[in-house]
């Protein structure tokens, strides 16, 4: 939202309440470009989706933003799942993904010998990809600060007033004036509504994700993103492979009242293990990297909420579940869109400014190929000394160390900083608030 | 970049700890002409390097040595016999004829060897991998995170962090939590009692440090740091503890991500690159030693097995080790058992095991699940070819001599089998 505005000319101000972007909803999801081909059609979602979708390939030579062309397998284990395939392939050919096709096992396991023999069918969905789900929200950012906009992170929104023509706001960081708000608060979205407006269109109803990551060893046993046949509620659990060359496994969709408690659950990664294991017998044995939750923030409705308040000058954008990674440029857009109620005018800055950031995905050239890296400092994941200085500074500077993981996936790896984390800390001395370590006394006993 | 324009050397030594330093200090020794050892980090010694605590050094160096002192010892060594250690490299991948892909701060760079010897050592196992339930914050680590950032970096991420596990490591770090001013409020072991020797209970006591058995790690709490943590004990009642850190301590893994991506046959058990009682690769060109073969044994130990190996690599060199013909491939049939290494033996063409002069120090390890009390036996079908009685802990080295097979002929396929004792 704020590059989609800042490119057009608007100045913006985009406020964070977490200490770094990406901190909430948005850094645990499974990271795959969707085409919307199971998306309800004549949707918000669906129309997001598909405009998302095409804009990413439009602009991810310009921002250096990579692309896994896995494509994707909707796989039916069970005779019932069997007979929902027809009705998906249907769906996805009305909302235009013509190249949906439906496969024997056999076929399947041609391609993915890998898959477990228990396979029934499944439809081949070619255009579904992956992407790196930190990378591209970092550059679209980065590209709305250097196009003019600016970002306020630690910055909780208090309260507003909208006196006719201009909006108060009060933050945790002073008041701030604006013409229009947009909020695009995820999992505060219902709140923060009526903190603003008084009222709320939504419930944000938080539904968390668990998910297991595999040693890269396990990403070579599948190529294509394998997912179940999706009931009401959730897409299911996929195993697919990950821009950084891991093998994930998840999500659950386990509703619950807390928006942060992002905890994973020891009996529920074991199930996942297993799930993942019934669909790639092969998963057995091999190591797993990590698990993470992420928590979505669902509401009571199946479609997004993105509702504009005309004689308020304000926007609500809530309800964006896990195709809000596909959906990000879509749904810029069609707010951008539904903006143009208010009858602001704006004047593109010319020229246009494409930042591109380091590359951490998997399969690009990455900084440890090339000269003047000044040494790897996770090995795990050929994370260079250079790309941790250059996280540490600039315009999005890391401040944390969840956010320097997430801007160069140092700590991320198999190790999990076993090797790393003393370096790290050294060389992220006096860049966080809140340091790995602090330093032992001087007088060597380090007793308070 | 054509092969024919590569650096080549004789032999390559993945990773510089005690180990690989052992074994090029060897190689050299015996007048090899080119020996490259391969450090990703900053400085050779590997593991000891971040150990700030006694002992170290007694069968190396005949003397009680700090890690650090030692891990620069052995370095020293190495240097002087002329070996080339070269840090901050860190190979990103292996392949056929000894072909090394290397990451150097002047970027990719490759380096082909006649023999290659891996010795990346060890690693402890994640939180993650442990499939811990809880929260995800900051102060979540394992030993050799604490230590390298106590004695490498001086600094503590904690004050009273829990202690997970009772391994000997896990004593380490409580010496390294002494060291810097940390006081571990409680070390929980799940099992009735310590892994470690049981003398080390002395030590916690001495140091006021409670160590609870039979309890299990339920779950970390905290957001952005460690609130605490809730702990099963032996009753089945739920115990939250307040403390600020969590060190997950051994559970030690094979640091052998290069392996399980290269054309290597893999063992799952170990973690490790399948090997024959020479330390030889199912690829003859490679080797393994130390800790990449048999996790996990003490400095002391990885050091003389980095000699031994070098001794074979040696041979390799001069022709003397002949190529496997024929191997026998070693079973555990019983689910006892952990691991068994060497994973097969090579044969000689007449049907029996290839021995080498030192045969005396061939056997072949292995490491129980559980507390075990039994007969350990190797078996071919019905026929029992060695067996020992043995009264064992998990992580302790139980070996069983390959000497007394050196007159059988020996099949394609030997099962290890425990029968417990009553």
């Amino acid at each position: 939202m704020a590059r989609q505005f800042a490119i057009e000319g608007a100045s913006v101000l985009a406020v964070e309440k977490g200490p770094d972007i990406l901190n909430g909803a948005s850094k645990g999801n499974s990271a795959i470009l969707h085409t919307g081909f199971d998306a309800p059609a004549g949707s918000i979602e669906h129309s997001c989706i598909v405009e998302g979708y095409q804009e990413y390939l439009n602009i991810r030579d310009k921002l250096g933003l990579p692309l896994l062309t896995t494509g994707a397998l909707v796989t039916a284990w069970t005779e019932d799942e069997e007979s929902k395939l027809e009705g998906i392939l249907e769906k996805a050919l009305v909302n235009g993904v013509h190249d949906a096709e439906l496969l024997s096992a056999r076929s399947i396991r041609k391609r993915e010998p890998e898959l477990s023999p228990r396979l029934r069918a499944g439809i081949s969905i070619p255009r579904e990809y992956v992407i790196d789900p930190w990378t591209a929200p970092f550059s679209y950012m980065l590209q709305a600060l250097e196009n003019g906009a600016e970002l306020q992170c630690n910055c909780e929104v208090l309260s507003g007033k909208f006196d006719g023509s201009l909006w108060t706001v009060k933050t945790t960081q002073g008041i701030r004036k604006a013409k229009v708000v947009i909020n695009c608060g995820g999992l505060y979205g219902d709140l923060l509504d009526e903190k603003l407006i008084g009222q709320k269109a939504f419930s944000i109803r938080p539904r968390k994700g668990q998910f297991v990551v595999y040693d890269k060893s396990a990403s070579q046993l599948i190529g294509s993103i394998v997912l179940p046949v999706p009931n009401e509620i959730t897409k299911g659990v996929v195993v697919c492979r990950t821009a950084f060359g891991n093998l994930l496994v998840g999500p659950t969709a386990e509703e619950q009242d807390s928006r942060d408690d992002a905890s994973v659950l020891d009996a529920t990664l074991r199930s996942l293990c297993r799930q993942g294991e019934s669909i790639v017998p092969a998963l057995a044995g091999q190591p797993i990297t990590a698990t993470f939750a992420g928590i979505r923030p669902a509401t009571e409705f199946k479609d997004y909420c993105i509702r504009t308040y005309k004689e308020k000058h304000y926007i609500s954008v809530g309800g964006i579940r896990s195709t809000g990674l596909s959906a990000a440029l879509g749904i810029a857009k069609y707010v951008f869109d539904d903006y143009q109620v208010f009858d602001q005018k704006h004047f593109p800055s010319t020229p246009c400014i494409w930042p591109t950031v380091q590359q951490i995905a998997e399969h690009t050239t990455r900084d440890w190929q090339t000269e003047g890296n000044e040494g790897i400092v996770c090995h795990c994941e050929l994370v260079t000394q250079r790309e941790i200085k250059q996280a540490l500074t600039g315009k999005l500077a890391a401040g944390s160390l969840a956010g320097l993981k997430r801007r160069t996936r140092a700590t991320m790896g198999r190790c999990q900083g076993f090797y790393c984390s003393a370096r790290l800390s050294e060389l992220t001395k006096g860049f966080f608030e809140l340091p790995i370590a602090s330093d032992i006394s001087q007088k060597g006993s380090g007793n308070e | 970049m054509s092969s024919s324009t590569r650096e080549q050397c004789d032999v390559a030594i993945i990773g510089g700890g005690p180990s690989g330093l052992a074994a090029a200090t060897e190689l050299k020794r015996l007048g090899v002409d080119s020996v490259v050892v391969l450090e990703r980090e900053c400085e050779a010694g590997g593991i000891p390097r971040h150990c700030g605590h006694s002992p170290f050094g007694l069968r190396e160096f005949r003397r009680i040595l700090s890690g650090p002192s030692y891990a620069g010892k052995l370095s020293t060594a190495a240097k002087s016999q002329g070996v080339d250690v070269r840090l901050n490299t860190t190979v990103v991948s292996i392949g056929e004829s000894g072909q090394l892909e290397l990451s150097t701060v002047d970027g990719l760079n490759y380096i082909n060897a006649r023999k290659v010897i891996l010795s990346t050592g060890i690693r402890e196992t994640t939180r993650a991998a442990r499939l811990v339930s809880g929260q995800r914050p900051m102060g979540v680590m394992t030993t050799g995170a604490l230590q390298s950032l106590v004695y490498l970096e001086h600094k503590k991420p904690f004050k009273n962090p829990v202690i997970i596990g009772s391994e000997l490591v896990s004593f380490s770090a409580l010496l390294s939590c002494r060291h810097s001013g940390i006081r571990p409020i409680a070390i929980i072991e799940q099992n009735p009692r310590i892994t470690a020797h049981l003398g080390l209970k002395l030590l916690a006591r001495l140091l006021g440090v409670p160590i609870y058995c039979r309890s299990r790690l339920q779950e970390i709490m905290g957001r952005r740091t460690v609130s605490g943590v809730k702990i099963e004990t032996a009753s089945g009642k739920t115990n939250v503890l307040e403390c600020d850190g969590v060190v997950f301590t051994g559970k030690f893994i094979a640091e052998s991500s290069l392996m399980r991506k290269s054309h290597l046959q893999f063992d799952q058990a170990t973690g490790n690159p399948v090997v024959d009682q020479f330390g030889r690769c199912s690829d003859a060109d490679y080797f393994a030693t130390g800790n990449m073969t048999h996790p996990v044994e003490t400095a002391g130990f990885c050091w003389s097995h980095g000699i031994e190996t070098a001794q074979q690599v040696y041979a390799a060199l001069a022709g003397k080790l002949d190529k496997f013909n024929r191997r026998s491939v070693i079973y555990p049939n019983n689910s006892l058992i952990k691991y068994a290494v060497p994973q097969v033996l090579a044969i000689a063409d007449n049907g029996h095991i290839q021995v080498e002069n030192r045969s005396d120090s061939q056997s072949i390890q292995i490491r129980v699940n559980k507390p075990v009390k039994g007969r350990l036996s190797l078996k071919s079908g019905l026929e029992t070819l060695a067996e020992k009685s043995i009264n064992v802990l998990p992580e302790r080295r139980v070996e069983l001599e390959l000497r007394t097979l050196s007159d059988k002929r020996l099949p394609e396929t030997l099962y290890l089998d425990i029968e417990e004792a009553d």
